[in-house]
Formats: C-alpha cells, sequence, structure tokens
C-alpha cells in the first residue's frame, strides 16, 4: 500500500495554493485540515451550515490533487449493499449455468470460482479503496443514514480495509483522502468523530466572500460584489428558516451580472430577492426588513459599509 | 523542526498531555488516540507558528461546534499561564502597563472610553481592543472600582462600559464583544499575576460559557445514550412477530444467492425481514415554572428524542400548547433552543401556570387526528394544575387514539397527588408512569420499558413506584 505520505504536500500553504489554483479559497483552518488529512491519512468530517463549501472541498481537493472523486451520497435506509459491495448473483446464475452446461460438475471449484471477485459488484466505498490510482472519497451528509451505517464505516475510516465475508480482507491499493460531510442534523457517534480530523466552516467573513463571489463570477466589479456580501450578511442575520448561502451569492451576483445593475438598490433587490431566499415566509421577512434599509440607489460601498 | 533540547518535541509532548488533562477536566472527551493524533499533526506541520498550533490541535482534539468553544477558552487559559509561568520564572518583576501618561488618564471619561471600546469592538481591530482594555483597566482602577477578583472587575467594567449583552439581542457585535472580553480578562489576570508574583489557581470554565446552561455536556451525552436504546425498544413497537403468513415478499437477491448452493434451484426461500413500521412520537413537554429545575432535562431529553427520531414532533406548554418540531430541526445547539422557547415558544401567557385541562382540549383538537396505532405519545411534566379541571376526558381521548402513552413526572413519587397534582386523574390511562428527573432514571426507564412487553399496558400504575428509590 503507497503510504500517506507518498505524494503529499509538504506545508499548509501548499495545499492552500493548490486549492487556490483549483479555485477554492481556503481559510487558514481548512488549508490546515486538509494538509493533515493528507499528511496522517486521516478522515476528515466537515460540519458547517448548508452551502459553505463542504462539498466543494471535496471536490476541489480532487481537482487539486490530480485524483478522481468517488462520491457515496447518503440517505436515511442506506445500506451495506448500496455502498460497499454486493454479489452479482444474475451473473452468478449464468456462471452455474455455463458450468451446467459444459458438464462441469465439480462443487469445491464451482463454488471458489462463483464467489470471486469478478462477480463483485462494486459499490462506492469499496471502489475507493481498491482503485489503483488514489482517489478521493466523498461520504456527502452522513448525518441524513442511521447510527448502525456510521458502525459499518468505522472498519473502512480507521484500517482502510473492507471484510467480505467470502473473499476474506480487502485491503486499499492506495490511500483515499476521504472527505465526510454533515449539516449537523443530529449527533454523531463517537467512535466515528475519534477517526475522524474535525473541521467546522462557518460563514466566511465578508472579504473572503466577495473574493469567493469574483472568482467563480468575473464579471461582477469589485464594488458590487462587496456590496452584495454586505447584503447577504444582512439578510443572514436575520432569523430565516433558510439563510443564503454562498453558493446563492454566486447565483446573485450572476443574476445582477445578467440584470446589468451596478448598484443594489430597493429595486433591484426585490427583483432578484428570490434567488438568495428560497422559502415564503423567509421571503416577506427580507422583504419588510432589508429592502427599504437599501435605499434608492444610494451610491454604495462608503468607507465600513 | 527546532531539536533544541530545552523546547524541543519532547517537552511539547508532556505540555500537549497536560493540555489533553485540562480539556479532560471540562468535560471533554479526549481519548489517548486523539492526543497521539495530535502529536502526530504537530509533528507534520512543525509547531513554531501559533495559529497553525492550535489549528492542528483543535482539528485532532475538539470533536464538534460546542467541543471547539470549550477548547479555544481552555487553550487560551492553559498556554497563556503556560506564557506567564515562563515569563515569571525568567523575570519575576512584571512591570505595569507602559505608555499611558498619569495626566492623560486623569482626563479620560468613562463615557469617552465606552464610546470608543464600542467602536473599536465594531471595527474588530484586536490591538486596538487590547489597547483599550488596559486603558480602561487603568481608568477603573483609578475611580477605585478595583477588588483585585478579576471576575469581579470584569463585570464591573464591562457594566460601566456598558458593553453587556442586551437582553433582546441589541448591543455591540457578539463577535466582537467576546473579543473585548477576551483581552480584559487576559489584560486582568496579567496584572494580578504581577501583583502577586504567582498564578492565580485555575478556574473551571462553568462560570464563563458553555454549551449547557447548567449541566456539564457528559449529561447530554448520557441522555442521548438513554434515548438510542430507547429508539431500538421503541423500533419494535406495533411488530407483530408472526413468522409467514401473508403479505411476506420474497427477498430475491437472498434467495438466489441461497439457491447457489442447490445448482441455481431456488429450494429455499428468503423472504425480506417484515420491516417495522417506524414508530411516530409525540412529545409534551411542560416549561412552566413548577417545573423550571427539570425542564432542562426535559428538553435535553426532547433534543437527543430529535436526533433518534425522524418522525417526530415536539410540543411545548404551560397555558397552551405549542408546536417546537421545527425549532428543534432548524436549530442545534442547546443553549439558544432554551432561550427561544422561552423566548417565543408562544405559550407563556398571562398567568404563566399550567392549565393541563386546556392543554390536552388544544391538543386533541389540534394534532391527535394525526394519532394511530403507530403513535406514541410521551408527556414530561409534574400534573400540577393550579387548581384547575384537569380534563382527563380530553386526555382519556388522547390516550386512546395514540397506541401508547408515557408520562414522565420530574417529582418524587410520594408528592404526587398532594396539592394540586393530578397525576392520579392521568395515571389509569397512561401505560406507563415514571418518575424521572436525573439521567438514571431516564435509563431505568428504557431499562424497563425494554424488559415488559411491546404496546401492551403491562406497565401499570399500580407498578409505578420508582424502579431504584433513592431516597
Amino acid at each position: 500500500m503507497t503510504g500517506p505520505e507518498a505524494d503529499s504536500p509538504q506545508t499548509p500553504t501548499e495545499v492552500r495554493d493548490a486549492l487556490g489554483e483549483a479555485s477554492y479559497l481556503a481559510d487558514e483552518s481548512v488549508a490546515l485540515v486538509a494538509f493533515l488529512a493528507q499528511r496522517l491519512g486521516r478522515p476528515v468530517l466537515v460540519e458547517g451550515p448548508a452551502g459553505v463549501g463542504k462539498t466543494e472541498l471535496a471536490k476541489a481537493l480532487s481537482r487539486a490533487t490530480g485524483r478522481e472523486m468517488i462520491r457515496l451520497q447518503c440517505y436515511e435506509g442506506l445500506d451495506e449493499a448500496k455502498s460497499l459491495y454486493e454479489w452479482n448473483y444474475r451473473k452468478q446464475l449464468l456462471g452455474i449455468q455455463a458450468r451446467a452446461a459444459a458438464g462441469d460438475s465439480d462443487e469445491a471449484s464451482a463454488l471458489d470460482e462463483l464467489f470471486a471477485p469478478e462477480y463483485l459488484l462494486e459499490r462506492p466505498l469499496l471502489e475507493a479503496i481498491s482503485s489503483e490510482e488514489p482517489v478521493v472519497l466523498l461520504i456527502d451528509e452522513i448525518d441524513k443514514t442511521d447510527q448502525e451505517f456510521e458502525a459499518m464505516l468505522l472498519e473502512l475510516l480507521s484500517d482502510f480495509q473492507v471484510t467480505i465475508p467470502e473473499l476474506g480482507r480487502i485491503e486499499a491499493a492506495t490511500h483515499p483522502i476521504v472527505v465526510i460531510t454533515s449539516n449537523d442534523s443530529r449527533e454523531l457517534t463517537e467512535a466515528l468523530k475519534r477517526r475522524c480530523l474535525y473541521l467546522w466552516i462557518d460563514y466566511p467573513d465578508p472579504e473572503r466572500e466577495a473574493e469567493i463571489v469574483r472568482l467563480h463570477e468575473p464579471g461582477i466589479d469589485e464594488r458590487l460584489a462587496r456590496r452584495l456580501v454586505e447584503v447577504v450578511a444582512m439578510v443572514r442575520d436575520l432569523d430565516l428558516r433558510k439563510p443564503p448561502s454562498i453558493s446563492e451569492s454566486i447565483d446573485w451576483a450572476r443574476t445582477l451580472v445578467l440584470l446589468g445593475a451596478d448598484d443594489i438598490d430597493e429595486g433591484t433587490f426585490r427583483e432578484s430577492l428570490s434567488t438568495i431566499v428560497k422559502h415564503r415566509a423567509d421571503l416577506d421577512l427580507v422583504a419588510e426588513k432589508v429592502a427599504p434599509a437599501l435605499g434608492r440607489g444610494e451610491p454604495a460601498g462608503s468607507p465600513g459599509g | 523542526m527546532s531539536t533544541d533540547p530545552d523546547r524541543g518535541p519532547a517537552r511539547i509532548a508532556d505540555r500537549l498531555i497536560e493540555f489533553c488533562g485540562a480539556l479532560r477536566a471540562e468535560g471533554l472527551a479526549v481519548g489517548t488516540s486523539e492526543v497521539l493524533d495530535a502529536s502526530n499533526a504537530l509533528e507534520s506541520i512543525g509547531w513554531e507558528d501559533e495559529e497553525g498550533f492550535r489549528e492542528a490541535v483543535a482539528a485532532t482534539v475538539a470533536k464538534s461546534r460546542g467541543d471547539r468553544e470549550v477548547f479555544d477558552l481552555v487553550f487560551d487559559r492553559f498556554f497563556f499561564r503556560e506564557a506567564e509561568a515562563e515569563a515569571l520564572r525568567r523575570e519575576p518583576e512584571v512591570e505595569g502597563p507602559e505608555g499611558i501618561g498619569d495626566d492623560r488618564l486623569a482626563d479620560l471619561s468613562v463615557e469617552g472610553l465606552a464610546e470608543a471600546v464600542a467602536e473599536a469592538i465594531d471595527s474588530g481591530d484586536a490591538g486596538r481592543m487590547n489597547d483599550l482594555a488596559r486603558l480602561s483597566i487603568e481608568v477603573f482602577a483609578r475611580d477605585g472600582e478595583r477588588s483585585g477578583v478579576v471576575g469581579v472587575d470584569l463585570q464591573r467594567i464591562r457594566r460601566g462600559l456598558g458593553i453587556a449583552p442586551g437582553g433582546d439581542g441589541t448591543g455591540p457585535d457578539p463577535e466582537g464583544r467576546r473579543e473585548f472580553e477576551r483581552q480584559l480578562r487576559r489584560e486582568l489576570e496579567r496584572r494580578q499575576i504581577g501583583q502577586l508574583g504567582k498564578l492565580p489557581p485555575a478556574r473551571p470554565l462553568r462560570d464563563l460559557n458553555r454549551t449547557l446552561p447548567t449541566r456539564g455536556a457528559a449529561d447530554l451525552a448520557q441522555v442521548q445514550r438513554a434515548i438510542f436504546r430507547m429508539k431500538r425498544r421503541l423500533a419494535t413497537v406495533g411488530h407483530d412477530p408472526r413468522r409467514g403468513g401473508k403479505g411476506r415478499s420474497i427477498d430475491f437477491r437472498r434467495t438466489a444467492r441461497a439457491s447457489l448452493e442447490t445448482g441455481g434451484v431456488p429450494l429455499d426461500l428468503r423472504y425480506r425481514p417484515r420491516r417495522p413500521r417506524k414508530p411516530e412520537i409525540y412529545v409534551l413537554c411542560d416549561v412552566s415554572s413548577s417545573v423550571s429545575s427539570a425542564s432542562t432535562f426535559f428538553l435535553s431529553v426532547v433534543h437527543a428524542l430529535h436526533d433518534s427520531f425522524r418522525r417526530l414532533r415536539s410540543f411545548v406548554f404551560i397555558e397552551r400548547i405549542s408546536e417546537v418540531t421545527d425549532l428543534f430541526q432548524s436549530e442545534r445547539d442547546f443553549a439558544s433552543i432554551s432561550e427561544r422557547i422561552t423566548a417565543q415558544g408562544g405559550v407563556a401567557d398571562v398567568s404563566g401556570y399550567t392549565d393541563y385541562g386546556r392543554v390536552w382540549r388544544e391538543f386533541l383538537e389540534d394534532v391527535s387526528s394525526d394519532l394511530g396505532p403507530r403513535s406514541t405519545v410521551i408527556v414530561l411534566g409534574d400534573a400540577r394544575t393550579n387548581g384547575r379541571p384537569p380534563g382527563s376526558d380530553s386526555f382519556r381521548a388522547v390516550a386512546d387514539r395514540a397506541k401508547r402513552t408515557l408520562w414522565l413526572n420530574p417529582e418524587p413519587a410520594a408528592y404526587w397527588n398532594y396539592g394540586d397534582s393530578a397525576m392520579a386523574a392521568y395515571a389509569p390511562f397512561c401505560d406507563g408512569v415514571f418518575e424521572c428527573w436525573t439521567t438514571d432514571q431516564l435509563e431505568d426507564f428504557v431499562d424497563l420499558l425494554a424488559r415488559t412487553g411491546g404496546g401492551t399496558p403491562s406497565l401499570h400504575p399500580a407498578a409505578m413506584a420508582p424502579p431504584r428509590p433513592r431516597y
């Protein structure tokens, strides 16, 4: 097995630059944890509000390291057969018939052959560890699964191996970078947390968010981007059911560019409000609280906002 | 990496172990494997840079947001004390603050200072906050407001400058305010160390901010464990253990696999396990003042239930009932849940006294049409009706519709039915009535639930004495 250190970066700054090139602006702690994940070969558990770039981090890591990304989207009721492996019984049946047709009746060898790797259907988790090339494994929204599923992950996450009763232990050929995301909708088990590095990603500060917005929508000018993140911050401060995330800021920036707006006044805001606020009750609240504060075409970007 | 014998890795490892000890003392579950991880992490980043050092240790040791808050507090305290102890060892005379002339000091008014502080907090300028923290301490010392006890001085200065958090969420930016308070505390401690020539004793963090208002985080974890076991038990409620029969569907995948042993002929049929239907749980939690001591505990039970069950609706009540399912689903932080429930639960009416009769009536009208053979109703309350009619008819109607009704009472069983407690009016309709105000009792409750048959009212109210007497 290739050790985790094989081609891993030497400093957190290196990781940060690589992520930057993959168009992900990482802050200090994100870069550091991403670096440690590669150095120590530990899975990273990423938590934070929806839409702050948890999944994006895994994608960026995949781009930055040139590894393929394998994604396991979690949902309630996800089980081993769908996440780890399953025997391809159709193929096994055909195998039996083929043998019968060929007049082969040696049972012992038949059983051996029927449970050979070629009859195994690899699901994302097994695929990730048996891949020849090192990969990035994203286990998305693990909080949606049952606690039993977490228990199943433990062997994989701590030793990077999977035990299949008929085949024995399959050890990882290469060491994947594992990113596990959670929206914090329930407490994860201690056992899982113990095996992971922990990273909390929060909404970025306005400067960084403005940078992110400009990175993804280069057409927006700096002043407008700054104004935009200020308004989004105002909206987030309200008590909303679903506060706007970074991806919504980016969508909004795109909308504004399409509308050809050069400032956010009350009119533009009301027009494009639905890009950042997605809930009926929230819309009313935002329209009432934020819109009037914007004024009508007042020059934006006054120092300090 | 430095190999200086005095400050080399061996020494940092010792400090790290001590630091993890300090974290454990504050209730974080830091295992040996975490300590090892932290030290591996430090080895690979080099530990010269403070921010990197902190983040590396945090990523390996603090495994939730609450943990991280405690971690930051302990980190500051621990390494600040470490640095001070080092300074003390080298140079016992710690100088007073420099650069503030006496004449300038005399001119400063508290109002002017408060303004400057508010400005600095808004701008988030840490350096300026630090200067102002020192200045504030000087100004308040000048005015004689100096007790020598860090916590007391901190409170006084905070009040004097008007930066205490506003009850309605107004006031300065909380992030900046915390930063400023941290600076203040640090300066006050530094000053005290300077005066006494030795370090003050370490204080537990409980008087600072914790994730839970009154109980330790470990308690919540315990509640969560008990609830998890309860989940297993309730999962089989309504599950009919009959084997075979109608409605069992064949698991084709497993049958085909079993047929391999018989050459592909499916002799041995495999069935899909009969999925126990998911339980629907309705929790009703009394949050009136008569149970105020228990309501934190109750809310943590509800909180834990929300972690384990997806089909859960929760209600709080005092004089009226109010559904808080959304609140628990959207909000994770326990402290803010309790805050929001008290602030806007919509249950506290004029008198603030529980009106059980009305609560049952409202519950019956609004919710009980959803109740069915899979529903479990759990009531957390003291059954003290304040002399109002208990409304046992409505309660009975609710209990009849639900598969089972369980009542957890935070009062010792000996007090039931004395005064205005109407436990006897409800107990006959419950499948079980339990005394429950500690995590131990909660576990006993779950145990009892697990031992007795599902759904049958064998938890007879006559046997409702606590499982383990504890007085």
